[in-house]
């Protein structure tokens, strides 16, 4: 029997009227790599965060090498040698990889770079990082900031790591390096935790997994002994069917075309660089990429929202007619006075495609306010609009006027596509739509989608687990630096494929006549 | 692994490595804020008394160490100070509605998260107009001056804001900043409309306007010269609540308020939302201006609007921009300011001692929202201390 490295008895932690963490107790072994795997909103982030001195428990005991101990904040875990990475980053842009390591050690030593330099270089070696000390964090890529991270707590001396779903940002690729960092880390005696809803995951990197719901631990079961069912059950509470249906694609209409969109954001950088592809009815698109590259911009302009260069081009198709009608350069607004039916459900739901303040009735509104010549706003179709959402997608709210960001990511993702579903479009963007939802909402998400691609609606499904884009899409558009980097067929393309083109650019995607202008920039930089 | 590098090691380890088994005798912090969401109506009630009979309590014993005075008289003074004859009552009753009026123009900004800070501005421009108004209109039929009157003085107003406003819009300056400054422009422009207008001369004043013909003042009616400054206050407290209420451009103001991403999804014109509310926001202002030339001072001087702008922001967010509590807040706040004029005249207090109070209450009246919104948590004592 290994020993136990942290050992939780009956801890409780409430927010308000919400319990987060329901009596739990628990073992984390020594040297073992531990998944604590659950559904967003199960508490695994906030028992972490007790243990990593964010959060103070209302209730129950931590033991840390069996001594009972009391962790008030951060310096208190680190002492008993605890670390956590966090989700979102902590790190500062303007300093370099070495000077975000020692910031916040409160040491009345001199600050020795070339030590510091070297510590780290030691580190890095032991455990097959790669990572320049000099580097600053803001030239830095969303993995190399994550290694970062770890480094860091490595280099305040914790024994205990905690990844809070440290593969959330990364590819296929990267995921598989930070596995095998992980597995040095276990070699050289290191307990870590992965914090993750990822079942293929927990299954290839873990040792055991402990399973908490709705706050409540369920029970902590060898990996060995797993699989993705067991495990999902376990995680739901009931049986689910994992499987994505993928209708088969009837009647293709195109409905859009998109025509050299070259795109620059606020701060003049190339966001989009020619990129060009059709939309049809009846299927849907996804697309893939790292986070960044280019998706947000490309829903952007489509939707009226994000400016272009002048040579681009989007041209929608009319359901039952030939004509075509331009939409760049308009408004949102003009676009729905064209009779356009376009539906986004944009990837910040509360930021964007909401109103948080708003209840759900109020929200309803947001893009039909304007319709009947009255100077006041009807609420009567709003409320019953609401009603029915509320009773069709099983959305969990006290009311329909409750602020709508008091509901959890996954009923304000209800109420986000059922309105936009409710406007009964033709073509309909989802930026991430499933991102931060459980899997029973997951399911409900993919069904709407696959229900309106069967009523000949044209689906653009912007998405960043490639699992899901595989069983989900009938074609696969990769953006990789703005760039279209290859259009698949997502009932044959392999996901490693797939991975590859995300990160780098294929030489056969380059359409030809622009290499004359592309090999110009070059010399110009 | 090279000597260099297990020197690396042991170093790590000396620095960075615990002493793990001798955890520290840690306790518990002593006490924590939660935040709360399930307070019941008549509980804030309740938490809103208890910190008004704090302040009061509070207060007693600050009079009562400065000043030796027994509590309950300063009290009694107060009240008598704000409503105890006819005139007094007039008088808060003619401060509140001024302070409403104001934090009525405000609240479709705010409410936009607009931080039209220049209310005070906005105010004395409209009252400038309307002076000019009385000065040189004073031969028009008095139905027609009024109309003037009330035109040019919104117009005014809506000026004052509609420069950040359009600033704001087009290029995203900083609002705040802009409508502060505006304030001065307008403080200065008194100046010279004083120095132009000066009655008599050298008295450095304009004097009363028109006090013979009363032309442009507001009329007597049911006995009270305030009749008019009571009605204009409450129709516009009654149609800015419906306006933001159950308007369209309620709705947009509201949802550009909340994110302009939001607003811009759903195909509002955020700039032009922008300007056409802080166009109302300053009219309303500028109205509140000519309601205190022409309703009130029938004069006007650098202090016409006298901190009333600034002091309507507090309103305004008190009463988290619903227009009828703004009636309430103004009531206390104009309350407080004569209970504390008269105590500081009749009990010869010094002015500086009623101010205390006056800070003293609104203290404990902020306080209670902190309590309204979270929930401490003290350290069971003793129990793990063992």
């Amino acid at each position: 029997m290994a020993e136990t490295a942290i050992a939780l008895k009956h801890v409780t932690k409430t927010f308000g009227s919400v319990v987060a963490n329901d009596d739990v107790t628990m073992e984390i072994r020594k040297g073992e790599i531990l998944s604590l795997l659950g559904e967003n909103g199960s508490g695994k982030t906030t028992l972490m965060n007790m243990l990593s001195g964010i959060y103070y428990p209302d209730g129950g005991e931590i033991f840390v090498d069996g001594n009972k101990v009391t962790i008030r904040d951060p310096k208190d875990a680190y002492e008993l040698g605890i670390g956590m990475v966090h989700q979102h980053f902590k790190l500062v842009d303007v300093f370099t990889a070495a000077e975000n390591l020692v910031i916040g050690i409160d040491s009345h030593k001199k600050l020795n770079r070339k030590e510091i330099a070297e510590s780290m270089r030691w580190i890095c070696e032991k455990y097959g990082f790669r990572m320049d000390p000099e580097k600053k964090v803001y030239d830095m890529s969303v993995s190399e900031k994550q290694t970062l991270e770890i480094i860091k707590v490595l280099y305040r001396g914790a024994r205990i790591l905690i990844l809070d779903e440290p593969t959330a940002v990364l590819t296929p690729q990267e995921t598989e390096k930070l596995f095998a960092v992980i597995r040095n880390m276990k070699e050289d005696g290191k307990t870590v935790i992965i914090i993750t809803h990822k079942l293929h995951e927990v299954l290839s990197v873990s040792d055991r997994v402990a399973i908490l719901r709705k706050g409540a631990y369920i029970d902590t079961i060898e990996t060995a002994k797993a699989d993705e069912s067991i495990l999902t059950e376990m995680m739901v509470g009931e049986k689910v069917e994992l499987n994505i249906e993928r209708p088969e694609v009837k009647d293709k209409k195109k409905r859009l075309t998109i025509q050299n969109l070259t795109c620059y954001n606020a701060e003049g950088v190339k966001v989009l660089d020619d990129v060009s592809f059709n939309v049809y009815g009846g299927e849907i698109l996804g697309i893939a990429g790292v986070s960044g590259n280019g998706q947000k911009e490309l829903l952007e302009a489509i939707a009226g929202l994000q400016s272009a260069a002048p040579e681009a081009q989007i041209d929608y198709f009319l359901p039952d007619a030939e004509e075509k009608i331009p939409l760049l350069g308009k408004t949102p607004r003009q676009i729905r006075d064209l009779g356009v039916h376009l539906s986004f459900v944009p990837e910040d739901r509360l930021g964007m495609g909401l109103v948080g303040t708003m209840g759900m009735a109020e929200n309803m509104m947001l893009k039909d306010y304007r319709s009947g010549k009255s100077f006041f706003v009807g609420k009567k179709h709003p409320k019953e609009l609401a009603e029915k959402i509320r009773e069709e997608l099983g959305v969990v709210t006290p009311g329909i006027s409750t602020p709508v960001r008091r509901l959890s990511g996954g009923n304000v993702q209800k109420v986000l596509v059922g309105r936009e579903i409710a406007e009964n479009p033709t073509v309909l963007m989802t930026a991430y739509a499933v991102r931060g939802l459980d899997i029973n909402t997951s399911y409900t998400i993919y069904h709407l989608l696959n229900e309106q691609k069967m009523k000949g609606v044209a689906v653009i499904y912007v998405g960043e687990d490639l699992d899901v884009l595989m069983e989900l899409c009938d074609r696969i558009l990769v953006l990789c630096g703005g760039k279209v980097n290859g259009i698949l067929d997502g009932r044959t393309a392999k996901k490693e494929e797939v991975g590859l083109r995300m990160t780098k650019l294929q030489n056969d995607s380059a359409p030809k006549k622009k290499t004359a202008k592309k090999s110009e920039e070059g010399a110009a930089k | 692994m090279t000597e260099e590098k297990k020197t690396a090691t042991t170093e790590l380890e000396e620095n960075e490595a615990p002493a793990v088994h001798e955890p520290k005798p840690l306790k518990e912090p002593i006490v924590r804020i939660v935040k709360r969401e399930d307070m019941k109506f008549a509980q804030r009630i309740a938490v809103r008394l208890t910190g008004i009979v704090l302040a009061l309590l509070v207060s007693a014993i600050v009079i009562y160490a400065i000043t030796k005075y027994n509590p309950i008289t300063v009290y009694e003074t107060m009240i008598s100070g704000a409503f105890g004859t006819r005139t007094r009552i007039w008088s808060t009753v003619k401060e509140m509605l001024m302070l409403t009026c104001i934090a009525v123009g405000l609240a479709p900004a705010f409410r936009m998260r607009f931080w039209n800070i220049g209310a005070e501005g906005q105010v004395l421009v409209g009252g400038i107009v309307t002076a000019g108004c009385m000065i040189y209109l004073k031969d028009l039929p008095s139905p027609v001056l009024f109309a003037v009157m009330f035109c040019a003085s919104m117009l005014a107003g809506a000026l004052w804001a509609f420069l950040p406003a359009l600033f704001k819009a087009k290029w995203n300056t900083n609002e705040t900043l802009f409508t502060l400054m505006m304030n001065y422009v307008a403080i200065q422009l008194t100046s010279f409309a004083v120095a132009k207008w000066e009655n008599p001369f050298g008295s450095n004043t304009v004097g009363v306007i028109n006090q013979n013909t009363r032309a442009g003042w507001f009329p007597t009616v049911l006995g009270t010269q305030y009749f008019l400054n009571v009605v204009l206050v409450l129709l516009l407290t009654v149609f800015m609540f419906v306006y933001l209420r159950y308007t369209k451009h309620g709705y947009e103001i509201a949802v550009v308020g909340e994110s302009e991403n939001t607003a811009r999804y759903a195909g509002i014109n955020v700039g032009a939302v922008i300007i056409r509310t802080l166009l109302l926001s300053g009219a309303v202002c500028g109205l509140a201006g000519c309601i205190a030339v022409s309703g009130a001072s029938h004069t006007i001087s650098t202090s016409t609007a006298g901190g009333r702008g600034f002091t309507a922001i507090i309103v305004a967010w008190l009463a988290k921009f619903n227009t009828f509590t703004m009636l309430l807040i103004s009531l206390l706040l104009a309350f407080l300011d004569s209970g504390a004029g008269e105590i500081a005249s009749k009990c010869k207090l010094n002015d500086y001692a009623s101010q205390m109070i006056i800070g003293i209450i609104l203290f404990f009246i902020l306080g209670s929202e902190f309590f309204i919104n979270y929930r401490l948590i003290f350290r069971k004592s003793g129990k793990e201390a063992a």
